[in-house]
């Protein structure tokens, strides 16, 4: 037996509530959303799952195959769905797009409710975070959402 | 090759995913909240947030009536326990005047994978679950208390959740009529 997977949405939302409700108890004066919270839940789960999912997996060619495998096998584990589409410039940025995000699709169809999408892809965009970085490669990522339920991840890897 | 093939078990992950964000948001809270009294109470309300939503996917999922009497509402709890948890704890410990009774779990799923730190002793790491069993009766218009007697983490065989019936809610009368 295990957990329901509505249990996973049920709590997601509320460590977005607790983050906006931390947000204004500090009195933050500036329009946008302080995110970097949630975004850090995601990228400390992030991290531990990528590696109990990898751990009896032989090691990644490059870091295309890296990719392949966030946008295939850890995708459809935790979003029950491949990516849609994986474009690269080979130069280190990605870009993911799911055209039926999992925590967006309950939330609207269309234009409605854009303004609070930012919220709903912070997490997500830590695990992308969290997972990479465990697996040696550091990188920023941030979300664009132009229309529900479909979003873009952008992966940009730092080379040092 | 193997890695094509290499399909996770989507039951464990999901399961996982659940504990680890559980114990990324509880690790977060601690590091914002000053006291561990204060910590318990954020982890109990946001399970009655939870609580209050995760009612409805139950009664839809279920197609259950209303509760007969306490005994009733136990087996449904337990029911839910196994719809969400994945566990099936035992009801026991009946009082006398049978307005209080016990979940007993011999395993946590929330608490895999979780070691409670020595300054951290007074954490009621699993008091989610208190406010989800308070918030969703509540909505059922059943008024509870719920608290944790035992605890795997702190060493306990068991866990122990208590509940106590306080009242029925009535319905309220909608305002401006009598």
């Amino acid at each position: 037996m295990s957990m329901s997977d509505d249990l996973f949405e049920f709590l997601h939302s509320e460590v977005i509530n607790y983050s906006i409700q931390r947000n204004e108890i500090k009195k933050k004066e500036s329009k946008d959303d302080d995110l970097s919270n949630i975004e850090f839940i995601g990228f400390s789960t992030g991290f531990k799952v990528i590696e109990r999912l990898t751990k009896e997996m032989p090691r990644f060619k490059d870091e295309l195959d890296t990719m392949k495998f966030i946008c295939t096998d850890f995708w459809s584990a935790i979003y029950k769905k491949q990516i849609d589409n994986l474009r690269t410039n080979h130069q280190g940025v990605y870009v993911l797009q799911d055209n039926a995000f999992r925590f967006l699709i309950k939330i609207s169809n269309g234009k409605q409710y854009l303004e609070y999408a930012p919220r709903y892809v912070a997490f997500t965009c830590g695990v992308i975070r969290g997972g990479l970085a465990n697996l040696g490669i550091n990188c920023l990522v941030t979300a664009e959402v132009q229309n529900m339920p479909s979003c873009k991840f952008h992966i940009q890897v730092q080379r040092m | 090759m193997s890695r094509a093939s290499a399909r996770f078990d989507t039951k464990k992950v999901n399961s996982e995913l659940v504990t680890l964000t559980y114990g990324a948001l509880v690790a977060q809270m601690v590091k914002d909240l000053d006291s561990t009294e204060d910590v318990n109470k954020q982890l109990e309300r946001i399970g009655y947030n939870m609580g209050i939503r995760i009612v409805e996917d139950y009664l839809a999922k279920t197609g259950t009536g209303r509760c007969l009497d306490l005994k009733d509402t136990a087996d449904k709890i337990q029911s839910a326990f196994r719809m969400y948890l994945g566990v099936q704890p035992n009801v026991v410990n009946w009082s006398p005047g049978g307005d209080e009774f016990s979940f007993l779990l011999d395993s946590n799923p929330l608490t895999d994978l979780v070691e409670l730190p020595e300054d951290l002793k007074n954490l009621k790491y699993c008091n989610i679950i208190c406010g989800v069993i308070r918030g969703a009766l509540e909505m059922v218009q059943l008024d509870v208390q719920c608290w944790i007697i035992q605890d795997i983490l702190k060493g306990d065989a068991n866990t122990e959740i208590r509940v106590k019936f306080i009242r029925k809610l009535e319905d309220a009368i909608p305002a401006g009529e009598e």
